[in-house]
C-alpha cells in the first residue's frame, strides 16, 4: 500500500469519512467550481504571508465573532460574508489552518450552527500542505460573489450556554484546555495570558482530554482506533449520545467537536463555546480543582 | 506624550491605505523584521519573552546615546512579527526622551482594529510597555 493509500485508506474508516480530505484530494480540485477552499488561522497575516492558490481567507475573530456582542455574528452579516467569499449555500467548502486545524474546526463549527453541512477538512492543515512542499500564493484569491441566502442560526443543537452544562452535570463533560489549565494551576493557556478568568480550575465531572491528543506529529486526525482508545475507553464516552466539550474559548473544543461527531460519530455533542473564560468568571458556580475529575453537586 | 517621526510616520501611513489594505503594509513590516545581532542569537538569556503575546516573541533594548530594539518572533507569526517590526523601526535611533514619551496606548493609533482586532493589539501594548521599562532599566544599571 503507497502511503497516499494508507491514508485514503485511516480516513474511510472515520463515521463520516467525507468530511476529512487529504492534500492531494485540495491540489486536485483547486479548479473546482463547486469546492471553495477557506483558510482560518489564529493569526490573523498568515493567510497575506501564503496560502493555498485560490483559498479565501475567513478570520474567526473579525469575520465571524460579533464586534461588540460576545457571539457569532447575525444571519444577515454570516451571508454577506459568505456571499462576498463566493460561497453559495450548496459550495463544498474546505477548510485549512494552521496549529493543526484548531480555528478551521472551529470555522467549521459556526459554518454548522448556520446549516452549512457540505465541509471537510484538510487533514494536517496549513502546516501538512507547504511540508510537502505545496504550492502557496501572496495573490488574494478573487472569488465571484454569489447571493447566500439568510438563515437563522441553530443554537440549540451543537453549542451549549451556561445553563445547558449546570442541567448537564452528571453527564459526560470533556475539557480539552492543558493539564495545568484543568488542574487549577492557572487561569490561562501557556501563552495566551490576555484571555483569562477570575478563577482556575475545571467544571465538575469533566474528564480531562487536552486536545492535541486528537492528532499525531504532522497534525492529522489519528486513526478510529487510536481516537477510540482515547475518548471511548480512556474518558469513557462509550454509547454517549450527550457530550458536552469546552475549553477556554470553544475554539480547541471544536476541535475535539468535529473529532467525536465526524470522526467517531457520537449523535449529541455540543460546544460549550462560553468555556472557561465565561465560567471561570460566573458568580456562583461549582468548580473543581486538581487533577481528578471531582463530584457533580447535589441538587 | 508624542511619537517619534518615525512612528507618526507609520501612523501616516496606516491611515492613507483602505482598511482592507492595511494588512498587507503590516506584512511588509512583518517581511522586514531584521534577524538579531548575532550577539544575541548566541545569548537567548538576554532576552526577554512578551507573555502578552499569543506567539513567542522576544526582546533586548539597548541604550548608548539612543535606543536600539531588537526583537525576533517565528516566521509563523507575521502578526507578531510586524508589530515588533512597527516598534523596533519606529523607535530606532529615537533618544530616551523620545522613546519614553510614545504613549502606552499607540497601537490602537494604527488604525488596525477592525482588520487585526483590539484583543490581538494587546500584544503590542505589551511590547511596548516592556520595552519602555527596559530603557528605564538600563537607564538605572548606569
Amino acid at each position: 500500500m503507497t502511503e497516499s493509500e494508507a491514508r485514503s485508506d485511516r480516513i474511510e474508516r472515520y463515521a463520516a469519512p467525507e468530511r476529512v480530505v487529504t492534500t492531494e484530494w485540495v491540489a486536485a480540485h483547486l479548479d473546482d467550481p463547486d469546492v471553495v477552499i477557506v483558510e482560518s488561522d489564529e493569526d490573523v497575516l498568515l493567510y497575506e504571508v501564503g496560502h493555498i492558490p485560490g483559498a479565501v481567507k475567513i478570520d474567526w475573530h473579525v469575520d465571524l465573532n460579533d464586534p461588540v456582542l460576545r457571539d457569532y455574528v447575525a444571519p444577515e452579516a454570516f451571508a454577506a460574508l459568505l456571499g462576498s467569499k463566493g460561497i453559495g449555500r450548496d459550495t463544498t467548502v474546505v477548510f485549512y489552518g494552521d496549529k493543526a486545524n484548531w480555528w478551521a474546526t472551529y470555522a467549521l463549527w459556526v459554518f454548522a450552527l448556520y446549516g452549512h453541512d457540505n465541509t471537510r477538512i484538510m487533514d494536517g492543515g496549513r502546516d501538512l500542505w507547504i511540508a510537502q512542499g505545496r504550492e502557496l500564493t501572496r495573490e488574494p484569491a478573487r472569488r465571484e460573489p454569489v447571493d447566500y441566502p439568510v438563515v437563522q442560526r441553530d443554537d440549540r443543537t451543537l453549542r451549549a450556554f451556561r445553563d445547558d452544562v449546570l442541567a448537564h452535570l452528571g453527564k459526560p463533560l470533556i475539557d480539552v484546555r492543558s493539564p495545568e489549565e484543568y488542574a487549577g494551576e492557572r487561569t490561562t493557556a501557556p501563552a495566551y495570558p490576555e484571555e483569562g478568568a477570575l478563577r482556575a480550575g475545571h467544571i465538575p465531572t469533566a474528564a480531562s482530554v487536552p486536545w492535541g491528543k486528537a492528532v499525531d506529529e504532522d497534525g492529522r486526525f489519528r486513526s478510529r482506533e487510536e481516537l477510540e482508545a482515547i475518548y471511548l475507553d480512556g474518558a469513557g464516552l462509550r454509547d454517549a449520545d450527550d457530550v458536552i466539550a469546552y475549553c477556554r474559548i470553544g475554539e480547541r473544543s471544536s476541535h475535539t467537536w468535529f473529532v467525536l461527531t465526524h470522526l467517531l460519530g457520537l449523535p449529541g455533542v455540543r460546544n460549550y463555546d462560553g468555556s472557561w473564560t465565561e465560567w471561570g468568571s460566573l458568580v456562583g458556580v461549582p468548580i473543581a480543582t486538581g487533577s481528578e475529575p471531582g463530584e457533580a453537586p447535589s441538587r | 506624550m508624542t511619537l517619534t517621526p518615525a512612528l507618526q510616520r507609520t501612523v501616516d501611513d496606516f491611515h492613507a491605505m483602505e482598511e482592507q489594505d492595511r494588512l498587507q503594509l503590516l506584512l511588509e513590516f512583518a517581511d522586514e523584521l531584521p534577524a538579531l545581532p548575532e550577539r544575541y542569537a548566541e545569548h537567548p538569556d538576554l532576552l526577554e519573552r512578551v507573555a502578552e503575546c499569543q506567539s513567542p516573541v522576544f526582546l533586548f533594548v539597548e541604550v548608548d546615546e539612543r535606543v536600539h530594539v531588537h526583537a525576533t518572533a517565528p516566521a509563523e507569526a507575521p502578526t507578531t512579527r510586524g508589530f515588533a517590526s512597527i516598534l523596533a523601526q519606529g523607535l530606532e535611533g529615537a533618544t530616551v526622551d523620545e522613546a519614553l514619551a510614545v504613549p502606552t496606548d499607540f497601537p490602537r493609533q494604527l488604525g488596525l482594529d477592525r482588520v487585526v482586532s483590539p484583543l490581538r493589539l494587546r500584544g503590542m501594548v505589551g511590547m511596548l510597555g516592556r520595552i519602555q521599562r527596559q530603557i528605564r532599566d538600563r537607564l538605572t544599571q548606569r
